[in-house]
This record gives C-alpha cells, structure tokens and sequence, in this order.
C-alpha cells in the first residue's frame, strides 16, 4: 500500500459558502485509480464529499473530473500517474470546467454538454419511406463514423475546450462531433442542412481555434477537432457551403496562396479570406486596417511583405503535388488503420470511397 | 552542432524580428543554421482541413529536404511543429501510404524516410544543447525581470503525438528556460492555452477573447513581459494586443517577446539588434527592468 494525497474542491451549496480546498489521505495501491482514492475518503473520512459515478470501468462516462488542471475520467487515472502531475505532492481534483458545479465533483450537464448535443438533432432523420427490411450501411460509411460513434458523454471535452472558455455560445466539441456521426451516416437525408446550419452559425465549425484539447483529453480517442475539420472539409467541398464566418473563404485563400507562390503571403490572405467585393468583407478589413498600420509604423510589416510577396524557387513542385493530391482527397485515418501497422501488399494504402471525404480503408474497422 | 533550418512563414513574413534574433542568437551559441529554403509552407493545418493527403505531401517534401542535408531538423515556430508533426504520424505509420507519396516526390529527386527528427528550437535547446550550457553563457542575467511562458498549442497536444512518451516534460521547459536565464517564472492561467489566432478571421470576438484573457491574467501575476515560441500566438498576442484590449475592456500593455530575443537579451545582445523596436507593444518596461539590474550590479 502506499499513501496519496487528494486535494478535492469542496463546494457545499447548502452552506452559502465558497467553494474550499480539503485534502485527504488515501491508502491505496498505486494501480488503483483516482475515483478509488475519492471513494475511499468517502466511506472512511467523509460521506458527503460529491462524485457522480457508476461503472468504474470507463464505460459510462460518469465521473469526468479535472485531476491536476486537465479532464479525466477518474477511474480511468491511475493515483500513481496522476502523482507525477501532482505539485508539493497532492493530486488535485476539481470539477469539470466550462459547466455551473453543482456539488464537489459533480456539474450540471444538462446546462452545457447535453444542452449542446440537443442543438444539433442528435438523431437519424432518414429520407422516404423506410425499406422492407434493415438498411443497408456500406462498410466504408461506417468507418466514416466509427470514432465520432466512440463517445461516452463524460464531457471531458467541453469541459477544457479554450474557445468554449471564452465563447459559452460555441457549440462545442463534443456536440460537433456528434452531429459528425449524422453527418457521415448515410441514411440520413439531411446532410446538406445540418451542414448549411453549422457552418451557418456564427459559433458552429468555425469556432473552433484547432487548440487539440478536446483531443488530448478525450478518454475515448474520438478526437472531437478532427470531426470538426471533418464537417468543414464536407460543408465546403461536398456542398460548396459559404459560410458567413470566412471559414470556407480562409480555407480557400490560404490552399491557393501556397499553389501559387509555396509559402505564406500574409496580407493577401487577409484580404481574400474577408473578401473586400463583399459588404461585410469591406468592413472587417477596414477593422483590421488599424492593426495593419501599426505594423507598418513600427516596421515590423514593410512595403515587401506586404506587396512583393516572392514566389518559392521551384515552385513547380509544389504545384505538382498539388495536382496530384488533389485528384484523390483521401484521408489516411489513424483510429481506423492503426499506427505503425505495414500495409498488407493485398490491400490498398489508400481507398477512396464513393463519397469525396473518403477515409481510408487500410485495415480493420 | 548543424542543423536543418526551417524558419517558417511568419517569421519570414509578419515577424521579421523572430527570423533576425533566431540567426544573432543561433551565432552566439554555435548553432550552425542550414536555410531550407526551397521548402515549402507546412499548411498551418489549414491545408490539412483541406485535404490531409496534401498537406502530408507537401511536408514531407520539406522532411526529404531535411533528410538530405544529413543533420535534424530544427523549426521556430509551435504551430510548424503541429502541423508538420501530424503530417509525420501519418507518413510514419502506414508504408503503402507513404510509399504512394513517395512516387510523387521522386519526380523532384526527393525521398522521405520515416522517423526525421523535427525538433522545435525550444525542445533542441533543453534536449540536445543543454540548459546548464547555456545558463554558462549568459552575460547578462534577467534578474528580477518577471517573464510569462505562453508555449502555444501545437508543442503541447496532443501529447501521443508530439513525443511526450519520450519526453514527458516538454510541457515544462519554457519554465526552466527562463530560470536558466537567471528571470523569475510568473504562473498564470494562460500559460498553455490558446492565443485565439487561427479564427481571427472567423471569429474575431472569440480570438481576441482569448488572446486578451490571458494577457490580462499574467498582467494579474505581475508579469512584465510574455515569451513565446510562436511567432502566430506573437501575432495575436502583439501585434493585435490593443484591439484585444478593446475585446476584454480594459488596459494591456504587456511586452511579448519571441523565443530567441529573450535568450539573446540574456546573451548580452541589445533590444535593437534583435528587432524588439519593431514590436507593437513597446518593450521599454523590459528595458528599463534591465538596464536597472545591470547598474546595480
């Protein structure tokens, strides 16, 4: 056995006091996961110490916590993993983030991560009349929605989202990529809606700043940011969706900026992921002509960079890898074919699907 | 100690002053800065969104261009890392995968091998230069000067594949590399959070939001100035830092400086030479912090 301290966040609603700290000792093995030092000081120390629970086996998505600043499950964090973390020797565990606390460890999900997942008609809306028999869902689709289909709802993901921290308005990862796995099912029939309404959101698929904290977090390698570059990829190729948010536009500027000229013209990218010809274009980059300034003033932008952008010596090059790639748009997904796994010689690297965001199909779902 | 040079887009570019300082400091330490300068912009992930298949193309062809040169590669820029550390998973798990990108490399003579080194200036520093050696180097300890680390999201996460099983304290070395130069850490919120610069086209509010937010809290801390290894979080963090102030409603002011110029500072090179005028926000206050310790010494 060896001893660890917990220091839980305490907050007891009925006292009409502010949340405290309180440290407890636990006798465990190392091994043995944080939920099981919190439930041990529970039965021993104190009965009222809140944790919403039940499989203890990363299964039900429960008892999501912060353990040492960071979302996890609590029984699926070993104490001595979490001791590494743990500064002047205490595991700290708090609520989740981004959702009102309820009670100690416990936080409303209603008010946030379910309310969320609500927002985007988390369901099958099929088209026509439903067949005789079962649907049919062809193996490629499903890969499609495998990892999106991998979610538990413990909410790690929305609970250390940075732009839900400063946006409470933004849909959020976890909800994204559950509209993903409507989004890549076939049977629905409502796929161009669904991606007309996220992209159409001012704070749908394109708030989300690529910070891979819902991906680091996740419990269960769902990767939430990549079904979101997902629904992106979909929304602007699939349905050439121009969403009111300059995603589709950045996304656009910034591929042909590097055709052209191989690396990165800032001031042309600015100006053509806003769009000047259009009212509202012609007003963000008069906001941001200010900024532009200050850079000239300070000579930190110079007449240079901004006007004569260089095209990269053999540019030719790169432009023939854009010819090619572009011919296929495939996906080599990593949660589908496994890392470090040498192809089969029988099977293809690369699959493309009858759909254009094809995912790869190297190995076994 | 060579290596292969990827200096990025925005240094380049917006943050000339990243670029500049990276060469005077890479001089003072003996670091031997082999330009790849044929290679081509990493995607900024933005590419990947686009087409992954793509964006693993292209940087590949910069891993090829490393590999040649026969030393690892070194970049200044987190959001390089990430971008081209996805790209790398991709090209290092799957042979067939790889073997297809390959055939469309061949045509410029180039062939990528799985397992390049591409290390972050910050990494190489800690990793392969050493933090004793170079603290043995500082003519012009930041003492008393209060600094907070602000790493960038794509050298913090994921952590499966940015080479934290080999290196699980990657996520600390901004820390140790400012006491290393004799200044004192300032611990704030934001320190490994997001700057808010990828949607700073889309969603104005929210980038400036975030930027301003952690601006602020190390203000709080008592910070006098921020570093950074991202030259895209400096975007957001200087360039915009008075608008983002407008966003969270009230005074900034705070100096950020890249990577390189604080080690520079610490090496005895002076604020101009590693391009600190060009800053928006003034880094007079950094200044005067130094010179102040210098006298009193």
């Amino acid at each position: 056995m060896a001893e660890y301290t917990l220091r839980i966040r305490r907050y007891e609603p009925e006292k009409g006091l502010p949340p405290y700290w309180q440290d407890y000792k636990v006798d465990l093995e190392g091994h043995r996961s944080v939920l099981d030092g919190i439930l041990q000081a529970k039965d021993r120390e104190d009965g009222s110490i809140g944790i919403r629970c039940s499989c203890q086996a990363a299964i039900c998505g429960s008892c999501g916590v912060r353990v040492n600043g960071q979302a996890k499950l609590a029984c699926n964090t070993k104490l001595r993993d979490a001791l590494k973390r743990a500064d002047d020797g205490a595991i700290v565990v708090e609520p989740m983030g981004n959702m009102p606390v309820l009670k100690d460890l416990i936080v409303n999900m209603d008010a946030v991560h379910w309310k969320k997942v609500q927002r985007v008609v988390p369901w099958l809306l099929p088209e026509g009349p439903p067949p005789e028999r079962e649907y049919v869902v062809p193996k490629e689709s499903m890969i499609d929605v495998t990892q999106s289909m991998a979610c538990i709802h413990c909410g790690a993901c929305n609970s250390d989202c940075l732009s839900l921290e400063v946006d409470p308005l933004f849909i959020g990862p976890a909800a994204l990529a559950k509209a993903y796995r409507f989004v890549g099912d076939p049977r629905d029939g409502q796929t161009e809606e669904r991606l007309r309404d996220l992209a159409e959101d001012a704070h749908g698929i394109y708030d989300c700043t690529h910070c891979f904290s819902c991906i680091e977090v996740c419990p269960k390698g769902v990767a939430p940011m990549d079904q979101i570059m997902r629904l992106r990829r979909k929304a602007v190729h699939d349905y050439g969706i121009n969403d009111q948010n300059n995603g589709a536009r950045h996304e656009g500027a910034f591929t042909k900026i590097i055709r052209k000229k191989g690396t990165l013209d800032e001031r042309k990218l600015l100006q053509d992921s806003l769009g000047p010809l259009r009212p509202q274009g012609g007003l963000a980059l008069l906001k941001a002509l200010p900024t532009g300034l200050r850079g000239f003033a300070r000579g930190k932008i110079t007449p240079k960079t901004a006007l004569l952008h260089e095209r990269l010596p053999g540019i030719e090059n790169v432009q023939r890898i854009y010819d090619h790639a572009e011919e296929h748009r495939t996906e080599l997904n990593l949660y589908i074919v496994g890392e470090g796994g040498e192809q089969d010689e029988q099977e293809p690297a690369i699959a493309e699907t009858p759909e254009a965001s094809a995912t790869t199909n190297g190995g076994q779902p | 100690m060579q290596v292969a040079y990827w200096p990025g887009c925005v240094s380049r570019g917006f943050t000339p002053e990243l670029h500049g300082s990276m060469a005077k400091v890479a001089d003072r330490l003996g670091i031997e800065l082999v330009e790849l300068d044929r290679a081509n912009c990493c995607g900024a992930g933005v590419i990947a969104e686009h087409n992954p298949e793509l964006a693993d193309t292209l940087n590949a062809r910069t891993f090829a261009m490393a590999q040649k040169t026969g030393h690892m590669m070194m970049n200044i820029c987190s959001t390089c890392q990430g971008a081209q550390s996805e790209c790398q998973e991709r090209l290092d798990a799957d042979a067939g995968y790889r073997d297809h990108i390959n055939e469309v490399l061949a045509a410029e003579g180039l062939h990528y091998e799985p397992g390049v080194t591409n290390k972050n200036f910050l990494w190489l520093l800690v990793e392969d230069f050493g933090l004793e050696r170079l603290a043995g180097m500082v003519k012009r300890p930041l003492s008393g000067l209060r600094v907070g680390p602000f790493y960038g999201c794509y050298v913090l996460r994921p952590t499966t594949r940015l080479g934290y099983q080999e290196h699980p304290e990657r996520d600390l070395y901004m820390e140790r590399l400012i006491e290393a130069l004799g200044a004192d850490v300032v611990e704030y919120g934001g320190a490994r959070k997001c700057c808010g610069f990828p949607v700073i086209t889309m969603n104005r509010e929210t980038s400036l939001g975030q930027a301003g937010r952690h601006i602020g809290d190390a203000i709080d801390e008592g910070a006098d100035a921020l570093v950074t290894p991202c030259p895209l979080c400096h975007l957001n963090l200087d360039l915009q830092q008075p608008d983002a102030a407008k966003v969270v409603g009230r005074d900034l002011g705070l100096p950020v400086l890249h990577l390189p110029q604080l080690i520079g500072l610490a090496l005895g090179l002076e604020p101009k030479e590693l391009g600190m005028s060009k800053h928006v926000v003034r880094t007079t206050g950094v200044e005067r912090k130094l010179s102040a310790v210098a006298t009193a010494a």
